[in-house]
């Protein structure tokens, strides 16, 4: 004979096979292209099997309850007078206590991976961004490890299109192209409302704000063609306000650079 | 505390019109205020359904092609400002509040009953005022948190009429709010302590403190707003120096605490309908009452989590992260509780049960996103997208709005002597969580894919999953058709309920159904146990 808690265990392992199951086979994200990518993706695959344990425990429990404990017909009075359980509801506040705990000091130290607890600074040779306050963003780069080859571009945002300065070339693009696996660090700012940039295959998205920059740093790792998006509502047009973020091999990267170039005009 | 309106009450009820008329006018009476907050936002949501549609008909293809893209703003600005503060607000404190309170506190009416028809009266014109907005100039297009700049910079009318429109409803909401503490602090019969009241007073005490603390703060956001627009005033316009990110502090410091308003009023509805349908007592009582207090303590300090990817420094974003993630633990308490209290009991499986375990697993989904949502390396990725979309509407939706139906099912005999058909009311269950599911399930997937919200137009690679979250919406609006025929065929020729034809314990079932204007002949029974099912004494009395 095989007794209840058995049954107990039994269920609760296959909840949290099927969940691990599900973690590890199903993919719900799109691919990944920048260093944050993977740092991210092992944050949602965490989050996504500890969800998936206690969506499918809840509604087990739910279904197995109105199932098991549904009124027959020739049932008559109530159920068990059981008003609590001192010990059971100290336990379930303090598991998912420590679980929540748990995952947010987690996510903060992913946080810090990706550079989010970095303090913001923007590499920029041609104007003192110290005296500047930026608000917000991430930032791979902490003020010490700030390369010379970092490439410094400047973003601004309009309805219903975003803009791409490359101070080093004194060029504007419409198209963003960067070189792979180079620090790429963005000084953004508004023109008009508030829009917000977004690349999903890299897995960033910051505000663009009018009246006061933020900062976004990447590093892209993957060759390809990829959606800047606007996530912010902007206007009637906002749907349509995308552009496209080139990544390339750097020599092909030069060759376009190279193209663009203007000579700097002294005035 | 003695019921002191009983003279005042009576010298009313001769002035006050009899029949279906008393829902025209200015009643004082407690339980026709109810039922006018229920039906008026009833309509609103009619409307606000239809105009969700209207972006789902939008959706199913991916070019702007069904309206005008400044129209489309405008609509998803309308559906969820509707949504919000002419249906689920109104309706989960105002509608079922009004009914239910004065009955559970023993009293004859609310502590204020003008102040609360005035509450009530204030809804209509406000809301009709929003539609019709719309012809005057194109309604308000900048989203219902109404961003600066944009707001400023989008034709103004629309954008102040939106304003007046809200700070009325909000007026509403805190003399509603006002009136609900007064009525479960003083008005409470002699006899009856605090914590032997069911659990949706607690729940609406919680919801009024947040509504009385948080929402003259949306109030005084939205006359600065209104100050920029109409007097080119600077608070938060940036070309003359204003702040952009100060208007997110504020707005949300409102509109976060603005969701328990929402959700907790439907956490104390369903502590009333699960022991009378599962015949158990409300399992851990007490916690319950310290969890909706936690909640209320902590949804006052996590607005900050709207704002991750905003103007917002990395101690501030982390900070917010850890007391997001932490209302998890209060509400789990009360999810477990519920399940609890199913566990053991003689189930009855009827529409007002099958909505209350619908919201139950629903709200489960919303809350695990939700703590996803609260951590910032997640949020950055997905905010601002259809992910979000997803998880307010398994929250507010799935979650409130199935409490509602449920409590309609419940309420109903109370209201009107009549049962509503159980056939037809499992019909309108089935087809509004399936169509729910398919029509918000599929789009935290766009959201994570790279569909960003509030557009007309997106990727057509996603085209596929939109259709299908289409076809879901369209089984939602369909859903309401058995509703309205089942409520209409009830009203009129439903079987007669009897006086309390769930057997239930709580103070509003020991009166005749629907009730006396005085809510009860003689006294007002003292309920010392709202919840004593199986219990052998009470089991006697019944005659089950």
């Amino acid at each position: 004979m095989l007794n209840k808690n058995f049954y107990l265990i039994l269920i609760i392992s296959l909840v949290f096979a099927i969940s691990f199951w599900i973690g590890f086979n199903v993919n719900l994200l799109p691919a990944e292209a920048s260093i944050n990518a993977p740092i991210y993706d092992e944050l949602f695959k965490i989050l996504f099997i500890i969800g998936l344990i206690i969506f499918i425990g809840m509604t087990i429990a739910v279904i197995y309850s109105l199932f098991k404990f549904r009124k027959r017909n020739d049932q008559i009075g109530d159920g068990i007078a059981l008003e609590g359980n001192l010990s059971l509801e100290i336990v379930w506040t303090i598991i998912p206590s420590i679980i929540v705990l748990l995952i947010g000091l987690y996510s903060y130290n992913i946080y810090d991976r990706m550079g989010g607890m970095k303090e913001l600074n923007h590499n920029h040779e041609m104007m003192s961004s110290n005296t500047e306050k930026i608000w917000a963003g991430i930032s791979q780069t902490s003020d010490n490890e700030i390369a010379i080859n970092n490439l410094s571009i400047e973003v601004s945002a309009m309805q219903f299109a975003f803009l791409f300065n490359y101070p080093k070339g004194n060029f504007i693009s419409g198209e963003l192209h960067v070189p792979v696996d180079q620090k790429v660090s963005m000084k953004m700012e508004s023109k008009d409302v508030i829009h917000a940039f977004w690349v999903p295959e890299f897995r960033i998205k910051q505000d663009i704000i009018p009246g006061q920059p933020t900062i976004l740093n990447f590093t892209p790792t993957k060759v390809g063609k990829y959606p800047i998006i606007c996530a912010e509502l902007c206007g009637p047009y906002h749907g349509g306000m995308r552009a496209s973020i080139i990544v390339e091999e750097e020599s092909d990267y030069n060759e376009w650079f190279n193209k663009n170039k203007k000579p700097e005009v002294n005035l | 505390m003695t019921i002191s309106i009983d003279p005042q009450k009576t010298n009313n009820e001769s002035l006050q019109p009899k029949g279906w008329l008393r829902f025209f006018s200015f009643s004082l009476d407690h339980k026709v205020i109810g039922i006018q907050y229920l039906v008026c936002g009833f309509l609103f949501y009619l409307i606000g359904g239809s105009l969700a549609s209207a972006i789902r008909i939008e959706l199913a293809s991916p070019m702007s092609d069904f309206m005008p893209r400044d129209v489309y703003n405008q609509v998803l600005t309308l559906h969820g400002t509707i949504m919000i503060f002419l249906w689920i607000v109104p309706v989960v404190n105002g509608a079922f509040g009004n009914y239910l309170i004065p009955f559970y506190v023993g009293a004859r009416d609310m502590a204020f009953p003008r102040l609360n028809a005035v509450a009530f009266w204030l809804i209509p014109p406000s809301g009709l005022m929003l539609v019709a907005s719309y012809f005057v100039e194109g309604a308000a297009q900048a989203g219902w948190t109404a961003y600066p700049p944009l707001s400023i910079t989008t034709p103004q009318s629309g954008q102040i009429i939106w304003i007046l429109s809200v700070l009325l409803l909000g007026g509403s909401s805190i003399f509603g709010g006002i009136n609900f503490i007064a009525t479960i602090i003083k008005l409470r019969r002699p006899g009856l302590k605090l914590m032997q009241l069911p659990m949706y007073c607690w729940a609406m005490l919680g919801t009024s403190l947040l509504v009385v603390l948080s929402t003259p703060v949306l109030a005084g956001t939205l006359i600065l707003l209104s100050f920029d627009i109409i007097a080119n005033t600077g608070f938060f316009n940036p070309v003359l120096g204003g702040n952009v990110v100060v208007y997110q502090h504020l707005f949300w410091f409102y509109s976060h605490p603005a969701v328990y308003i929402m959700v907790l009023p439907a956490f104390g509805l369903v502590s009333e309908i699960l022991p009378v349908h599962a015949r158990k007592p409300l399992f851990g009582y007490t916690t319950m009452v310290f969890s909706i207090m936690g909640i209320v303590v902590l949804g006052l300090v996590v607005w900050a989590h709207h704002m991750f990817t905003s103007g917002t420094p990395p101690w501030m974003r982390l900070f917010f992260t850890i007391a997001t993630a932490f209302i998890a633990v209060p509400t789990g308490i009360k999810f477990f509780n519920w399940v609890a209290t199913l566990w053991g009991g003689k189930i009855s499986i009827n529409s007002a049960m099958l909505f209350s375990c619908g919201f139950i697993i629903n709200f489960v989904f919303g809350g695990i996103t939700g703590v996803a949502l609260a951590q910032v390396p997640f949020d950055i990725h997905v905010h601002d997208t259809y992910f979000v979309v997803a998880h307010f509407h398994y929250i507010v939706y799935g979650g409130t709005v199935f409490i509602i139906f449920s409590s309609i099912y419940h309420w109903f005999p109370k209201v009107t002597g009549k049962m509503l058909n159980e056939k037809l009311g499992i019909l309108h269950f089935i087809i509004t969580f399936i169509g729910f599911n398919l029509c918000f399930a599929p789009q935290h997937w766009l959201g994570l894919n790279g569909m960003p919200r509030r557009v007309a137009e997106y990727d057509p690679q996603f085209q596929f999953v939109n259709q299908i979250s289409s076809l879901g919406a369209l089984l939602m609006a369909i859903s309401t058709i058995p509703f309205l025929i089942n409520v209409f065929l009830s009203v009129r020729n439903g079987k007669d309920s009897g006086d309390n034809p769930w057997n239930a314990l709580t103070p509003e079932w020991l009166t005749s159904s629907p009730p006396p204007v005085e809510n009860w002949e003689g006294e007002a029974p003292l309920v010392e146990e709202p919840y004593g099912y199986g219990k052998k004494i009470l089991n006697e009395n019944k005659n089950i």
